[in-house]
């Protein structure tokens, strides 16, 4: 008997992140405490090395394992995408772990495994596998948020997202068993025609629709699914929510597009009025309560949340332009987010204290170049001109006047202008206060000099770099985008 | 010398950049090091700006000097830069004003010295680029960057409830920018698919080719005029401006007064006129109505100050009334005067914020009451102020008389009524200037602490003796500025109103016929004052300093 010829190439990025993460782990028991950091370096060692892998599966295009896979130029675009978040959120953990005494490898494991889910996320051609990607990236995320064990708040927001999101997941797998008792496939091509056939129960297919909606909705949170978020975003260890704020909200929307653009395109007068409010909603929501928050954690969740309703405007928008200026804002938000939330990571004192945002009063004259950076993120999440933020934003706005929505782009221009208010308030705090202006006197050793490790530093680096690059020349990476959007049309 | 004439533009707008990196890398220790570059790029900006001013061609009123390359290919947007005889003037004063609030900062700033001067050369980076871009998106940038340095500038260097005017300042303008974009996008989606572009000359064009329906042309004039009226700021969204120039350190309030204002005005004369015609004829009333409004009322409250400089940021909303009205006679004194009566303003109210800082870094006290009598100890500073002040009021022989007199004199040609309020704002804006002259100048010196207040310095002499020379040069000889403007102005009226007035391919007025000439546009009743003016003035319009040479 010999086996069947298994090509490995399609899930090269998938198969290099999980040895690694196995290496990771089998690694630890034999490694010294005082050398954990030696793992960090080998899980980002697996990064780059799924990178490389990344690059050489653009000339391997097609369908693949029965065509559970496909392998196209949206699917590498998102592996690219989810390989820069896990590299820049390992570097930006190191020291984070280190001085919050949790620097165990499960961590860098973890982490890798949730990318796999993510990749499988970006490249499933069929709806259980999607489910399994999201799985695997779930399960590891809810394990990653309660990483400070002996932390109630991390407790706290580890159980509460496993059990919204067991929640979501069952109603996403309803909304599967649905559209599968409806069109006898899960396979997304394959339900594409069947609806163009007419000899579906529609019933059944649109309860399917509503239920994978609300699966996804939970998972990119937005309204009125996304109440899970401030709480779990605040207790959860900065760098985890810095990550998860990005990477699975990415890999969420990566499922959501692909599903409802390859599997659903006949039904799209159906679910765009859904977008279009579930986008006001979420944009306005986010927004407003971004304003109320005083933990700075708390405010870049009510903003993520903000900033998944105005992804949302470009998908009602339901051109190839609309995804290709989706797939180029989550990369832009990914690195002005991960660089914010390094930041902050880098500004706090173990025990995640120093979070408030009046807290932030005085950086602008002690770390200078640390302000600095955060200014830029701040601006580029507001959207000012020159920043990655504006050139997305832009994109996505120009996709939606382009399908004539004008009122839900106005709604998101000025809620893009609104948000500038919260945005400011880190800015007042760290140049236009000194510190112990707010009333709260600090300890001091709080006021000890800062020490910013490398990864650290090169992460703010990168991500400022990559801020401005995207700003100024967003030329190529737009045109890639452009070019995968048209294929998942 | 080649690269610098092809690039002047680019090296105009880019020169401060290169200050405010060098001093990113000179320690903040070395206060007068940091102060001694930033000084050297600000008057290095003036210097290579100046040679626009002889380069120019004035008999050719299109776009010169341009710059074109492609920057994102996919969307159309270029990095396309040039100047006509308005960009032109704008840039000069950007440049000149720059200088000014560069030098005048030397002592006024001793806190987060570095910071301080990187934020203004950026801010002057931003103001530059908005007055040459050809292309929206570039446009919207520079528009839209300079806000973040201006709100620093507010910010942390503010007074009182800088805090409240900085985000106040930044919140209201970006409100009206994001409005902006969208009109911007609606012109752009307008253009054929596979032509899009956000080249300013070829929308502009294909607008002029094939009109908008007027139903989205009214929104997307409307979507411009709320960025724009933000800007300026008209009646009622002027509540950001005293706030925001009341508490911004004096260079911070010159800039603003002198320059930031300009880009809502030169908004409107660059894009809404030329874009929208019929719009902006369909608009006209509300327009001045605004304008009128503005005027009167900025000077209404301006008298009722206790504030020196909320009295003098109040008579900027007055004063652009003025340019606005003047910019909506769609006739070519209207227009001429408006363009330069923002030069004029720029000068006047630049120098206005001056002197106020000037007392302010010697008493840190705004308040009116606290002086009197200053010109016994400050004869200097009294002739200066005395000056300035007249020059704002609108005497003869100095700027300001020059840019109301033609716009009254385009005001007079379009409507009595709106001539006749404008002579009352200028009537109100000569008494509370001369109030304000006399309340801090003349009399007894009532406060102790005035009586040993230092007389100007060589420096801060060196600060206003510019403004004053340009006041008095547009004041006594304004024919080189109005040349330099008749014939992009000519091109503006002529778009406007095409039915009164055409243009050759460089901007001259071609005077229509006797025979054609005679019946008169129906928006005039034949046998008025008004009727005959038009008449009177039409061979006129097309002499070089339109209204000038008659005095």
């Amino acid at each position: 008997m010999t086996l069947p010829q298994v090509p490995i190439l399609p899930i090269l990025p998938e198969l290099i992140l999980t040895l690694f993460g196995i290496a990771v782990m089998l690694f630890d028991p034999f490694t010294a405490k005082p050398h954990k950091s030696w793992l960090s370096s080998l899980a980002f060692i697996g990064v780059l090395a799924a990178l490389a892998g990344n690059v050489l599966l653009l000339a391997a295009e097609g369908e693949y394992y029965n065509g559970m896979i496909i392998v196209d130029s949206f699917s590498v675009f998102f592996n690219f995408l989810f390989l820069i978040i896990a590299g820049l959120s390992i570097l930006a953990s190191r020291q984070y772990l280190v001085r919050e005494g949790v620097n165990h490898s499960e961590y860098y494991g973890l982490l890798l495994f949730a990318t796999v889910g993510m990749c499988f996320m970006g490249g499933a051609n069929e709806l259980i596998m999607i489910f399994i990607g999201l799985e695997i990236t779930s399960i590891s995320t809810y394990v990653l948020a309660g990483f400070r064990r002996t932390d109630l708040k991390s407790n706290e927001a580890a159980i509460k997202y496993f059990l919204l999101g067991s929640f979501a997941t069952a109603f996403l797998l309803y909304g599967i068993a649905l559209m599968y008792g409806a069109t006898h496939t899960t396979h997304l091509s394959q339900i594409s025609s069947a609806l163009l056939t007419g000899r579906i129960d529609l019933r059944l297919v649109l309860a399917g629709t509503a239920l994978m909606m609300v699966g996804f909705s939970f998972k990119v949170a937005t309204a009125p699914f996304q109440i899970w978020t401030p709480d779990v975003y605040e207790g959860a260890p900065i760098p985890v929510t810095g990550w998860m704020s990005v990477g699975p909200k990415a890999a969420g929307f990566a499922a959501f597009l692909r599903v409802f653009f390859v599997a659903l395109p006949a039904l799209d007068q159906k679910w765009f009025w859904v977008l279009w409010v579930s986008s006001v909603l979420t944009m306005t929501i986010g927004n407003t309560a971004a304003m109320l928050q005083s933990n700075i954690k708390r405010m870049l969740a009510y903003s993520s949340i903000a900033h998944a309703g105005y992804i949302l405007v470009a998908f009602a928008a339901l051109t190839p332009n609309g995804i290709a200026s989706i797939m180029f804002y989550l990369l832009a938000y990914s690195v002005m987010n991960l660089g914010a939330f390094a930041v902050i990571s880098a500004w706090s004192l173990s025990g995640e204290r120093r979070v408030t945002i009046d807290e932030f009063a005085g950086l602008g004259y002690r770390q200078p170049w640390l302000a600095a950076a955060f200014t830029v993120f701040l601006l580029g999440l507001t959207g000012i001109p020159l920043t990655a933020g504006f050139t997305g934003k832009f994109f996505m706005f120009r996709a939606a006047i382009n399908s004539k929505l004008y009122w839900l782009t106005i709604i998101a221009l000025l809620n893009s202008a609104a948000s500038l208010y919260y945005y400011l308030r880190p800015t007042i705090a760290m140049y236009m206060r000194e510190p112990g202006e707010s009333g709260r006197t600090s300890a001091p050793q709080d006021s000890a000099p800062l020490q910013i490790s490398m990864a650290t530093k090169v992460v703010i680096a990168v991500s400022v770099l990559a801020v401005f690059y995207l700003g100024l020349f967003p030329s190529t990476i737009l045109d890639f985008a452009q070019s995968s959007a048209f294929l998942v049309h | 010398m080649d690269f610098f004439r092809q690039h002047i533009l680019s090296i105009t707008t880019f020169t401060p950049l290169v200050g405010a990196f060098l001093l990113l890398f000179v320690g903040k220790e070395n206060k007068n090091a940091i102060r001694w570059i930033a000084n050297l790029f600000g008057f290095l900006g003036l210097l290579v700006s100046l040679p626009l001013w002889f380069w120019y061609n004035r008999a050719d009123g299109g776009f010169q000097f341009i710059e074109r390359h492609e920057w994102i290919k996919t969307i159309g947007a270029n990095y396309s830069l040039g100047a006509d005889g308005i960009s032109l003037l704008l840039i000069l004063l950007t440049t000149v004003l720059g200088a000014i609030a560069i030098l005048s900062s030397w002592t006024a700033i001793e806190m987060r010295v570095k910071e301080y001067y990187i934020f203004l050369l950026l801010l002057q980076v931003g103001m530059i680029g908005v007055f040459c871009s050809l292309d929206f998106f570039l446009f919207y940038v520079f528009w839209e960057v300079m806000l973040v340095p201006m709100y620093f500038l507010i910010g942390v260097w503010g007074s009182d409830r800088r805090l409240y005017s900085a985000i106040k300042f930044f919140l209201y303008t970006l409100v009206g920018s994001v409005v902006m974009l969208l009109g911007i996008l609606v012109l752009y989606f307008h253009m054929p698919e596979g032509q899009r572009t956000f080249d300013y000359i070829q929308i502009m064009n294909y607008l002029h080719a094939s009109p908008l329906a007027s139903n989205i042309a009214r929104f997307v004039w409307l979507a411009f005029f709320l960025g724009f009226a933000i800007k300026v700021p008209m009646f009622p969204f002027h509540t950001w401006l005293p706030d925001a120039h009341t508490d911004a350190p004096t260079a911070g309030s010159v800039i603003l007064a002198g320059v930031l204002l300009k880009m809502g005005t030169y908004g409107f004369i660059r894009f809404s006129l030329p874009l929208l015609p019929n719009e902006s004829q369909y608009f006209k009333g509300m327009m001045a109505a605004l304008a009128i409004i503005g005027i009167v009322y900025g000077a209404l409250v301006a008298m009722m100050q206790k504030d020196w400089k909320r009295l003098v940021a109040y008579s900027s909303v007055s004063h652009l009334g003025f340019v606005m009205l003047g910019m909506f006679c769609f006739n070519p004194n209207g227009v001429n005067g408006s363009v330069l009566q923002m030069i004029n303003h720029g000068i006047s109210t630049g120098g206005l914020f001056l002197i106020v800082g000037l007392v302010y870094e010697r008493r840190h006290t705004r308040m009116i009451s606290e002086y009197s009598g200053l010109s016994h100890v400050m004869p200097v500073y009294a002739t200066y102020f005395m000056i300035i002040m007249l020059s704002s009021l609108g005497l003869p022989l100095l700027n300001g008389f020059i840019g109301e007199f033609t716009i009254l004199q385009g005001a007079f040609q379009v409507s009595y009524t709106w001539a006749a309020f404008a002579v009352s704002g200028i009537i109100l804006g000569a008494a509370y200037l001369l109030w304000l002259y006399q309340r801090t100048m003349f009399g007894e010196i009532t406060n102790e602490k005035n009586k040993t207040l230092k007389d100007l310095n060589f420096r801060e002499v060196a600060t206003l003796f510019p403004l004053v020379v340009l006041a008095l040069w547009i004041g006594i000889y304004p024919k080189p500025f109005f040349e330099i403007l008749e014939r992009p102005v000519n091109k503006v009226v002529a778009t406007v109103q095409p039915d009164k007035f055409t243009v050759d391919s460089m901007g001259n007025l071609i005077v229509p016929d006797k025979a054609k000439a005679n019946p008169l546009p129906a928006s005039v009743p034949a046998g008025t004052e008004a009727a005959a003016a038009i008449q009177r003035d039409l061979p006129t319009t097309q002499s070089a300093t339109p209204g000038v040479e008659k005095k």
